[in-house]
């Protein structure tokens, strides 16, 4: 018994951060078509700058989480306005948008990954913040934090795309963009706001997982890798169903790892190529 | 009307082909060893990145796979190099690959578009992990040594690879396949409807130019002597030929070999001298050629060909 409850407890609490990753990935191939190879490396510069003004100037995390996003959110609509956009006007089809604009995000990985390692060199960091254990469970302290920022950030999330004018036309133009720009939706405006929107939740995510984990700059990739394996389980392009996979491979992985921790990769891929075989649309997918 | 230019010169550039392959199989003669390592590494990158448009280019598939057949191409020869003849090695890499490829494309190529490109890149991960482990549990050991053959020999299996993927690559654009490959890129359906069998031509050619990654693969692991997962499936030997096919151009064949030999000279050029600064060029080439040169070099000098011929008729005209 106890061990099926730290299993599914922890697998809890990683999925939480699993989805958060995944979301913005799904917001921005969802809406603004871009399947951000890079998403990793915006999680990585959110872990290096939160750890970097923890140590040199003591700021807390959780604070810095109001940095970190809103800068991910800007270089996200930088980077829409002066890349994807030109890309997106020069491609033919929409196939061939998807196409160009996840090479760029490629390009994209090697140039931010190796603009970190100047800044941030290629050592290993790591801090301690609220490291001890509640509950009888032991649970640690930080990771209840974190999956309690998730569900914060989640919830300001759902609260925006259903109940707001901005959430309206995102909507709008996820379904089609063609008709959302005809009756009177800056769809440019729209998908870069999605794009901005996807690097803010990799930011946060950042941070978030530097409370948890070491940082390096070479962490990206596996988030990234994780981030499609879940969008791919939940559905390419769903909300919920990156929520929904997020909570689902952080209890598969606190799975494997109980009884194989060497084979928790292995499982991801397994599950990942399995998946894509047998039901590319994911749990959510349409 | 361009069509009809390229093949009166025709006789001319298979002149200018002889030529140059005449001189490549002489240099080892001439220069010193380092010239023919560097010649070697451009030489991988050419079969490497003509392999990946054989199939990429014509029905715009963005395979991420190449790191996967060249790894297997890798370990078939850290296997079997010190008990077979090298170019039996070479050869069974190659089949080893097609085999592989074969049962990938069947399960794979229905998926379309970004589908495509993700489940190829995590077939390399699971490979590595995969190699990893399996390495881990019957040998206990991280990597394999190769049995290594002379820089020499790597160099003239290189060429001859590099000719026969260059004459498969042009015999399969002028056969019927390459006509429905072709079509299947334009629109798949359409292909479809009009007799093309699209899964079987699609597999075919995917397995096709998995075998000369392979065989890539099994030439290069006789000279590094030692490898590991992560020197075999390495994400960079995936991007590489993308991003050089990309730079060069897919529309013609030309374009793939210009951008591998461009680029895997800057690449040396950059290791040597600049190594951090490697990568980032990297990227920021390949976002450059995705924004401003969607045809390649190739596409940008004929662009450039036709606005100055244009300049140079346009007052006869009138």
């Amino acid at each position: 018994m106890g061990a099926a409850r730290d299993i599914i407890i922890a697998g809890l609490l990683l999925g939480g951060i699993y989805a958060l990753i995944a979301a913005g990935l799904s917001l921005q191939y969802g809406v603004a078509r871009v399947l951000n190879v890079s998403h990793g490396e915006f999680i990585m510069v959110g872990a290096c700058i939160t750890w970097w003004m923890f140590t040199n100037f003591a700021f807390d995390p959780l604070v810095s989480i109001v940095i970190t996003g809103p800068l991910m959110f800007v270089l996200g609509i930088l980077l829409y306005r002066f890349v994807y956009r030109k890309i997106m006007v020069d491609s033919e089809s929409v196939e061939a948008f998807e196409g160009s604009s996840m090479l760029a995000a490629f390009g994209f990985l090697y140039v931010v990954q190796n603009v970190a390692r100047w800044i941030w060199g290629s050592n290993t960091y790591a801090y301690t913040y609220m490291a001890t254990s509640v509950t009888s469970a032991r649970i640690p302290l930080n990771r209840l934090v974190a999956l309690a920022v998730v569900a914060v950030v989640a919830a300001i999330f759902y609260i925006f795309l259903s109940h707001t004018r901005m959430g309206k036309a995102i909507r709008a133009s996820a379904q089609d963009p063609t008709t959302a720009g005809l009756v009177g939706v800056n769809v440019y405006r729209v998908l870069g706001i999605c794009f901005g929107l996807g690097l803010a939740m990799a930011g946060i995510a950042g941070s978030l997982l530097s409370i948890l984990y070491s940082v390096n700059t070479s962490m990206g990739l596996g988030y990234t890798v994780i981030a499609l394996i879940v969008v791919v389980l939940g559905g390419l392009g769903s909300i919920q169903g990156a929520f929904i996979g997020g909570i689902l491979l952080g209890l598969m992985s606190s799975l494997v790892s109980y009884y194989q921790p060497s084979m928790t990769m292995v499982a991801y891929y397994i599950v990942f190529i399995l998946l894509l075989l047998i039901r590319p649309k994911g749990i959510m997918g349409k | 009307m361009k069509t009809k230019a390229l093949t009166s010169s025709k006789t001319a550039s298979l002149a200018l082909l002889g030529v140059i392959f005449i001189v490549l199989a002489v240099l080892p003669q001439l220069t010193q060893a380092y010239v023919i390592v560097l010649f070697s590494d451009i030489m991988k990158f050419v079969v490497l990145t003509v392999a990946w448009v054989i199939f990429a280019g014509p029905t715009k598939y963005i395979s991420l796979a190449a790191a996967a057949f060249y790894g297997v191409g890798l370990y078939t020869a850290a296997i079997l190099n010190a008990s077979l003849p090298f170019p039996l090695v070479v050869i069974l890499a190659g089949v080893f690959c097609f085999i592989v490829a074969l049962g990938v494309g069947a399960l794979t190529l229905r998926l379309r578009g970004v589908y495509f490109t993700i489940f190829t890149f995590g077939l390399v991960q699971l490979l590595f992990y995969a190699v990893a482990e399996v390495e881990r549990i019957a040998t206990g050991k991280r990597g394999r040594f190769v049995s290594t053959e002379g820089t020499e020999t790597v160099y003239y299996a290189m060429l001859i690879l590099v000719a026969f993927t260059l004459l498969v690559a042009v015999l399969i654009r002028r056969s019927r396949h390459g006509l429905a490959l072709s079509s299947i890129g334009q629109y798949e359906e359409a292909a479809s409807h009009s007799g093309v069998n699209v899964v079987r031509t699609k597999v075919l050619v995917f397995a096709i130019s998995s075998v000369f990654m392979g065989m890539a693969g099994a030439i290069v692991a006789t000279r590094r002597a030692y490898i590991d997962p992560g020197i075999a499936f390495d994400m960079n030997v995936s991007f590489m030929p993308v991003l050089m096919a990309i730079l060069g151009g897919t529309k013609h064949l030309i374009g793939p070999v210009i951008g591998a030999i461009i680029f895997a000279y800057l690449g040396e050029f950059l290791l040597t001298r600049l190594p951090d600064l490697y990568m980032l060029v990297f990227g920021a080439v390949m976002v450059i050629a995705i924004l401003f040169l969607p045809r390649g070099v190739v596409g940008l000098a004929q662009q450039l060909w036709r606005k100055y011929r244009g300049g140079a008729r346009a007052p006869a005209r009138g």
